[in-house]
């Protein structure tokens, strides 16, 4: 059986006053039925991009898909008219987004914007689409239904609020449920509620979920396959276990050393990544994490974009060397960088 | 080193710190018709050399502690006595020459910094008001901050808009720095960072504590970053404190439910950790501080609360090696908790070699 979904290529660009931005360059990623993928990465590093890539939702100018195929069920979405894409759309594909409390229509009733999608996509008549949107706020949690049908986003808190999002996302029963970083505006023990939902949900129902963090504590509870995303291009992917016990890319080796755990021993000094994200305006046909890496080559990592190749069972890391969480960090004259503005 | 002067080692004593905000009704007529009890009566030190954790989620009320111990706000009631001398007693030139020995970082490297401000007036601006540095002696002073906080000097011409995140979040530290504070409250300084960009700033911030001596407050909702940088935690819930102890102590023996889930909520990035821990999963949400509930604050959320909560207030009380809690059922709650904390799963062989 062919993936749910297959995204080959994938390339996203935005026009700005200062030049072309490359979004997302040149990524590959595929995803089976009923699997979670995780795809991790920092602000800018085209996690998000590639989200709405896959809904057809880049805003267009000033953005634009450049080329690829992102292939769902068997067919190629970037192929769909603007009408057939509109029936994938909350049908098929759903998506929670990042800020509950702008992701909503604040002056209508939460009923009606859960039962909109009912009647549209799944021609339910009026009351109908109502019985199934109690029935969908029950299953996440938000008892009363019938009386919160008839109220407004601002009657409810933040993890209330993304619980109404997820109820929508699954109300037309969507075969790949995509969350955007759906717990960083909210507090842990709220994020501790959604997730558990989320993951119930998806044992409940088999969707195949795609989920967007920073988070790589998030990722290691929820995902079987994690994707870790720098500069608009996959540096790393395979299987999440094999991602934190044995990570292949500096980056992803930088970012497991450089983040506080709550089960660290004590005195512990963090290793942070030195410098800042590359400009992706300019970027040189380099490893995009070169001038940030602890294992830089000159003559090497400064020749050629690494490309993603196999570094075991179904992992791929984009680096030219074979480094692993063992590989000593060659000593460098100093690693307190004079931080330099590009 | 002189402190509060009892021998201690207490550099700031907070007494019963109150900070209601009043809410009002109608337009001309203002009349009071409650007030947001931001934060309760609470009462710590904070020693002198250390960093003392102040974690809770949002709407808890920990931001405004640290703005009323600094007098950014005026506490409703209660004291904070710096050296010796209440702050909340100080007036005009005396609080204006305290504030020079009690700084502020503040959590938005974009909001904080004046856009129209290059960065050596933002930096020069505290020491020319305190007269710390005549003429141009205050470029070399900013040079020499700027240099102290990891960037390059030669940037004292530059405008805020010209630098990331964490290079800005570097200028508010130096601008802090730059009056010699002994105390210093960070307010959330990494939240609004990238995860490889708060690194640099944690590291940053011990680094200085090192070599300057200071004292932190350090204020965060994440509860990693916390335990990493500091030496003892309080724990925040509804503008009260409902549990205090040494980092190690607080992580691995937590006595009050609240931050048994609070603990046990945050994701470690480990997925065989993941798949063996058992989550403490609160009901609903944080009640308004605007009425909050009867007794325990927290009796409402609370998985093992009995009706002695409801009704009576738990005093914080010391239960040895100086972990206070606030729980009629603290001595118990430990066991009633299956996955209470983070340490339901010892450190295990595989989290070793991240460490």
């Amino acid at each position: 059986m062919p993936p749910l979904l297959e995204v080959r290529n994938l390339k996203v660009q935005f026009k700005t006053q200062d030049g072309v931005v490359n979004a997302v360059n040149d990524t590959s990623f595929q995803l089976e039925r009923g699997e979670t993928l995780g795809i991790v990465g920092e602000s800018g590093s085209g996690k998000s991009v590639t989200a709405l890539s896959l809904m057809r939702l880049i805003p267009n100018p000033p953005g634009k898909i450049a080329a690829g195929s992102i292939t769902f069920d068997g067919e190629n979405l970037l192929d769909y008219s603007e009408e057939e894409m509109r029936h994938v759309r909350g049908n098929r594909i759903a998506m929670i987004f990042q800020d509950p409390m702008t992701s909503l229509n604040p002056v209508l009733t939460i009923g009606r914007q859960i039962t909109e999608s009912l009647e549209l996509h799944m021609k339910l008549t009026g009351r109908e689409a109502e019985a199934r949107a109690v029935e969908l706020l029950n299953m996440v949690g938000i008892s009363s239904g019938e009386r919160r049908l008839n109220d407004y986003p601002h009657q409810f808190s933040g993890g209330m609020r993304q619980r109404v999002m997820i109820a929508m996302g699954l109300s037309c029963n969507p075969e790949l449920l995509i969350a955007d970083e759906p717990t960083t505006a909210l507090d842990v023990t709220i994020q501790a509620q959604i997730l558990e939902l989320i993951n119930r949900l998806k044992n409940e129902t088999g969707t195949a979920v795609i989920i967007i963090t920073h988070d790589l504590g998030v990722v290691a509870g929820m995902a079987d396959r994690v994707v870790v995303m720098y500069a608009g291009s996959i540096v790393e992917e395979g299987p999440t276990s094999e991602i934190f016990a044995n990570p292949r890319m500096p980056y992803t080796i930088g970012l497991l050393r450089s983040i506080p755990r709550l089960d660290e021993q004590d005195g512990r000094k963090l290793t942070p990544i030195r410098g800042m994200p590359p400009d992706l305006i300019n970027l040189p046909a380099v490893c995009p994490f070169s001038p940030r890496c602890d294992y830089f080559v000159a003559g090497k990592c400064d020749q050629m974009v690494p490309p993603l190749r196999p570094v075991g069972p179904d992992h791929r890391a984009a680096c030219l060397f074979d480094i692993t969480l063992e590989t000593p960090i060659p000593s460098q004259e100093s690693l307190t960088e004079i931080a330099e503005v590009a | 080193m002189t402190t509060n002067g009892d021998g201690s080692g207490d550099l700031v004593q907070i007494r019963n710190l109150q900070m209601h905000f009043p809410v009002t009704k109608g337009i001309i007529l203002q009349r009071q018709v409650g007030a947001v009890k931001a934060v309760d009566g609470v009462s710590f030190n904070i020693k002198q050399g250390e960093t003392l954790g102040l974690v809770g989620e949002s709407g808890c009320g920990k931001s405004t502690t640290g703005r009323a111990i600094l007098q950014l706000y005026r506490p409703t009631a209660g004291s904070v006595i710096f050296r010796g001398t209440d702050l909340t007693k100080l007036k005009g030139e005396e609080m204006r020459r305290m504030r020079r020995k009690v700084q502020m970082i503040f959590q938005d490297p974009y909001a904080s910094l004046n856009p129209r401000m290059t960065v050596g007036d933002i930096i020069g601006e505290p020491i020319k008001v305190h007269n710390l540095r005549q003429g141009k002696e205050v470029r070399v002073r900013v040079q020499e901050l700027l240099q102290l906080v990891g960037l390059n000097p030669y940037f004292i011409n530059r405008y805020p808009h010209e630098f990331s995140g964490g290079q800005r979040q570097r200028i508010g530290v130096a601008r802090a720095l730059a009056v010699e504070p002994e105390f210093v409250v960070c307010d959330e300084p990494v939240s609004a960072l990238d995860v490889s960009i708060q690194a640099q700033i944690i590291n940053l911030l011990e680094d200085l504590q090192d070599r300057l001596g200071l004292t932190y407050l350090f204020i965060a909702h994440g509860l990693a970053v916390v335990k990493h940088i500091s030496d003892r935690v309080a724990v925040m819930y509804l503008g009260k404190i409902v549990e205090l102890a040494e980092g190690r102590e607080l992580y691995s023996q937590p006595m009050h439910p609240y931050t048994q889930a609070l603990l046990s909520a945050v994701p470690i990035p480990d997925p065989k950790i993941e798949k063996r821990r058992k989550r403490i999963i609160l009901e609903g949400d944080v009640p308004s501080p605007l009425n909050p509930p009867s007794g325990c604050h927290f009796h409402t959320r609370c998985p093992i609360a009995i009706e002695k909560c409801k009704v009576e207030e738990p005093p914080f009380l010391d239960y040895g090696n100086g972990h206070f809690a606030a729980c009629w059922r603290a001595r118990e709650s430990i066991d009633l908790l299956p996955g209470a904390g983070a340490t339901s799963v010892a450190p295990s062989a595989t989290a070793a070699p991240m460490a």
